[in-house]
């Protein structure tokens, strides 16, 4: 494998074709072959159940063609055994298999596909590059394309699969969108339903924009498939809300596949022997979301339950932070530290660059002429060394690289590849390996600027690359070597919010390790988990907050300040200085921060709410369980009214919480009064994930499901002394007259909007005021300002387990950035040369920053100085300071002028 | 049995949850062997071609 220099010439010479998986076997590949071209390791692989060689021992083709004799036919499969701490189980999951539905006939018609299929032939690397056609020997442009929910999920009669996998409402919804994108807006999309699961952080929105965008959304669940001779395309019969039959002709159809535990994995559990839920799923305990039954097994992503990425990620980190508190006494023991190579001091010296030419397979070579282009850097000014790679950022290429910087005494380089965005620190990387200061390097994107968009005219597009890359090495043979600063980071954490998420944060700093202060602006800790009777689960959740409670009083690691607020913050990462106010008036200097400021349940103002006292929201209607009021007993019937203030223009978000809390009370009502009449007002019942076998469950104990729609709300009304609640059956399509003896609204939730807070902190809030992660799907519980992390309902509304894995999972990126006990500043950012500086202030008052202040002492007392550990190298002073004062470490005006005049010459 | 904490983890499963849970704990300072069945990490978001709500090109 190390000998794999990824040339792709054993692929083209071995004669056995086999299906390609990553393409959902919508393409063949060879016997051998790499996944895809940005594979990690980016190595050829073998597969022994179809080489000619392994199986029948001839040809041996690829051996004989293999420039790097990387070739072993007798590698064996090795069992290694590891000791370690603690193990983190992440196997992830397999997408339901249709096969076994002769309705769908998906074995059968080729404009039956799945989702996986559909997401391949979508992706411009997948089998129709991009282009959206038929799988059927026509390959024609759909013209109408439907998509069914629920295949695989939501059905005990046809599979096992009870749950509800949680995200295929909303992918169904993305490929619409995205096919309408491709093959333009006549393309007519129509989801197939039951219940749209748009639960999830501007799910919503997304929702409401393909209606607009013209994406059809039909409740119904479509039985039968039928073909139409030569046409390949698909008959579909289905009954309308309405009960009408209705008989539609679509040219492809996507079975929206659900999502389950792999067989092997189910054998893997046994074998560790960890518990697994009734849907295969590893089990875990509300207040322990990562743990499974077995301790020091930690479980993480759809393993734990079917979810889409955000909240794989969350596990993610969360798993790290529960297997890491087992290990905090040996941190650091086992790890390895690569050893520094002495930067040599190139200052003063003649520029000698090497350009590295990157064919990107055949991603740039394709369109570029790479070897003219090579040709033509050889005759650059400055430059020593030139080559050209099939894959310049391959490991074995970074070991040449590094190899040829020092045998050349190469000073400067340059790498004509893809886009610094994602490469730029790995090339960084082998050139602090070749002893070289990490800034005398320059990346020309000659794919995504270049090759990618200019496929139709290659010679053009080799002229525009001759032209990049000559600007390219006029501005690097400028390059001055940068320094960057080094700053320690604090130790302490600072938790703002004392909920069930920032106590959480604060027991997994401690436990690491970690002195954390919590901040909480009432007089107790705990939160809405205070208001909540018990979980989907049966645990007590007023029992399990005190535990968590009494486990946070007695670590003397963690300060709880409470009746307190922030007054003021400053500094930055690692050295965050925040002044409070009320309770304590500490000042607390502390490394990290993390927002934790949870959400409350909206006071309605609909529904009688407020004016009878029957009428309650579903945290009252908890503590009415809690405090066992004898309403439960003289009740003879209950009503609940879901989406109270979600889902509406005002507040385009779904509370995500409500389904299942109220099938859970309705429940509850019906456990201790079977003979009450329970009926809950919906408009999606969204119980994702197994909290699916819950609404079963209240479907089969008598609680009676009925629908209404948002421009048909319920009625509240009194009667005499009754409550009496309308609302027109969905199924029988006649208004119906409830008697509600206890009516819970299922309110809204919404966020604890603290203006103050995110200016503070410099974090963003959406229109709905809750906080901004840094990336919605990679980065959930973490923000764009470096060091200040986010977890629970201040993120978007969710039940106890998932904000008991993001307290820990803000925990686990926060610990990140503390064990490294030091952060670093970018070295390229702005510097003023004080002997120039006229004291003027436009550096002050433009940077958006802070960065730039007036010197209070010293020789050059008054004159501008930037802090490089504010400035994030925009360069907006070093255009505006009007006497030339200002430099930018690699954007220095004079390497830009180069670039521009070699440009034009 | 040896009471002394072995600082190192095994993660098995390499897709992005795995992944994550990899980069976590190295980062905090402990050794991590990450176990992959296939013959790339990656696992089943390298197939998606975009993701919602952002549409985000999914690689």
């Amino acid at each position: 494998m190390d000998k794999c220099i990824a040339c792709g010439a054993c692929t083209e010479k071995c004669p056995k074709k086999i299906d390609d998986l990553y393409n959902a076997s919508l393409k063949k590949r060879k016997a051998i072959y790499v996944e895809y071209d940005q594979a990690v390791p980016l190595k050829y692989v073998i597969d022994p159940a179809s080489c000619i060689k392994l199986t029948k021992d001839k040809c041996g083709n690829c051996a004989k063609i293999c420039p790097a004799d990387a070739i072993n036919y007798d590698d064996k499969p090795e069992t290694l055994k590891l000791n370690v701490g603690s193990i983190v189980l992440s196997p992830g999951f397999k997408p339901f298999d249709p096969t076994i539905f002769d309705t769908y006939q998906y074995a059968k018609f080729p404009n039956v596909v799945t989702s996986m299929e559909f997401e391949r032939i979508l992706s411009a690397s997948g089998p129709t590059m991009g282009h959206l056609t038929r799988m059927s020997k026509d390959h024609e442009e759909p013209k109408k394309i439907a998509w069914f929910q629920c295949v695989g999920s939501r059905d005990m009669n046809r599979c096992d699969n009870g749950y509800c996998s949680s995200v295929c409402c909303m992918y169904a919804i993305k490929e619409a969108a995205i096919a309408k994108e491709h093959n333009g807006d006549d393309l007519d999309c129509a989801i197939f339903y039951m219940d749209m699961r748009t639960h999830g952080k501007d799910f919503e929105r997304y929702y409401e924009n393909a209606k607009k965008k013209g994406v059809r959304f039909v409740r119904s669940r479509v039985h039968t498939i039928n073909p139409i001779p030569e046409t390949d395309s698909l008959e579909v019969r289905y009954v309308t809300d309405d009960g009408r039959l209705e008989t539609e002709v679509f040219d492809m159809i996507v079975l929206s596949i659900g999502l389950e535990t792999d067989p092997s994995t189910v054998k893997l559990a046994n074998d560790l022997g960890i518990k697994l839920t009734r849907g295969n799923f590893a089990e875990y305990e509300t207040f322990k979301p990562v743990a499974t039954s077995r301790e020091g097994i930690f479980v993480a992503g759809a393993f734990a339950g079917p979810k889409d990425i955000p909240q794989a990620m969350i596990d993610a980190s969360a798993a790290a932070s529960a297997a890491g508190e087992l290990l905090t006494s040996a941190r650091n023991t086992r790890t390895k530290t690569a050893e520094a190579v002495p930067e040599s001091n190139v200052a003063g010296d003649r520029p000698k660059v090497g350009v590295f030419v990157c064919s990107c397979g055949s991603n740039i070579a394709g369109t570029v002429d790479v070897k003219a282009l090579a040709e033509y850097a050889e005759s650059l000014p400055y430059v020593e060394y030139v080559t050209n790679n099939l894959f310049a950022c391959s490991q074995d290429t970074q070991d040449k690289m590094a190899e040829i910087i020092k045998e050349k005494n190469l000073n400067r380089v340059v790498v004509a590849a893809c886009t610094p965005k994602t490469h730029e620190g790995l090339f960084q990387e082998t050139l602090i390996n070749a002893g070289l200061n990490k800034y005398l390097f320059e990346m020309v994107n000659i794919r995504n600027h270049d090759s990618w968009v200019h496929k139709e005219t290659p010679d053009l597009a080799t002229d525009k690359a001759k032209d990049l890359l000559r600007m390219g090495v006029a501005k690097a043979s400028l390059f001055e070597p940068l320094r960057e600063g080094e700053l320690n980071v604090n130790q302490t954490a600072m938790v703002v919010g004392g909920g069930v998420a920032g106590m959480t944060a604060a027991k997994a700093l401690s436990s690491q390790g970690y002195q954390t202060h919590i901040i909480e602006r009432s007089d107790c800790l705990g939160g809405q988990a205070l208001n909540l009777f018990k979980t989907i689960k049966g645990e007590d959740v007023a029992e399990k907050v005190a535990d968590l409670e009494n486990a946070i009083k007695v670590d003397d690691r963690i300060t709880v300040h409470l009746n307190t607020e922030i007054a003021t913050v400053d500094g930055f990462v690692g050295n965050f200085k925040t002044q409070l106010k009320g309770g304590s008036k500490l000042l607390l200097e502390h490394g990290i921060a993390v927002m934790a400021t949870g959400a409350s349940p909206l006071q309605p103002t609909e529904y009688m709410y407020g004016e009878d006292p029957r009428v309650l929201t579903s945290l009252e209607m908890d503590i009415k369980f809690k405090t066992k009021d004898p309403i439960l007993d003289s009740a003879e019937s209950a009503v609940f009214i879901q989406c109270v203030g979600s889902r509406q223009p005002d507040r385009p978000y779904c509370s995500r919480v409500c389904c299942t809390h109220s099938i859970d009370n309705a429940l509850e009502l019906k456990k201790h009064k079977p003979d009450m009449d329970v009926f809950i007002l919906y408009r999606d019942i969204r119980s994702y994930g197994e909290k699916e076998y819950l609404y079963r469950e209240a479907r089969d104990a008598g609680v009676i499901f009925i629908r209404y729609e948002l421009d048909a709300k319920p009625v509240v009304e009194k009667s005499g002394d009754s409550l009496v609640v309308r609302v027109k059956d969905h199924v029988l399509g006649r208004p119906l007259e409830l008697k509600a003896d206890i009516l819970t609204l299922a309110s809204a939730v919404l966020p604890n909007r603290n203006e103050a807070l995110a200016q503070f902190f410099k974090v963003p809030m959406n229109d709905d005021g809750f906080f901004v992660e840094r990336h919605a799907k990679l980065g959930p519980s973490e923000f764009a300002t470096d060091g200040v992390f986010l977890a629970g309902t201040a993120h978007y509304p969710k039940p106890l387990d998932e904000t008991v894995a993001q307290g820990r999972a803000a925990a686990a990126r926060a610990v990140t950035l503390l064990a490294k006990q030091k952060v670093y500043t970018s070295g390229q950012v702005a510097r003023v040369d004080a002997a120039v500086c006229s004291s003027c202030g436009i550096c002050v008052s433009v940077c958006p920053y802070s960065a730039p202040s007036f010197m209070d002492t010293g020789y050059y007392a008054g004159k501008a100085e930037i802090n490089p550990v504010l400035c994030k190298g925009c360069g907006l002073c070093v255009a505006a300071c009007r006497s030339g004062a200002i430099h930018h470490g690699g954007f220095d005006n004079s390497q830009i002028f180069a670039q521009i005049f070699t440009m034009s010459a | 049995m040896s009471k002394e904490v072995i600082g190192s983890a095994v993660v098995v499963g390499g897709g992005i949850t795995g992944m994550q849970s990899a980069l976590d704990l190295a980062d905090a300072g402990y050794y991590v062997y990450l176990v992959e069945k296939g013959s790339s990490i990656g696992g089943v978001m390298s197939q998606l071609d975009k993701t919602f709500p952002t549409n985000d090109c999914a690689m």
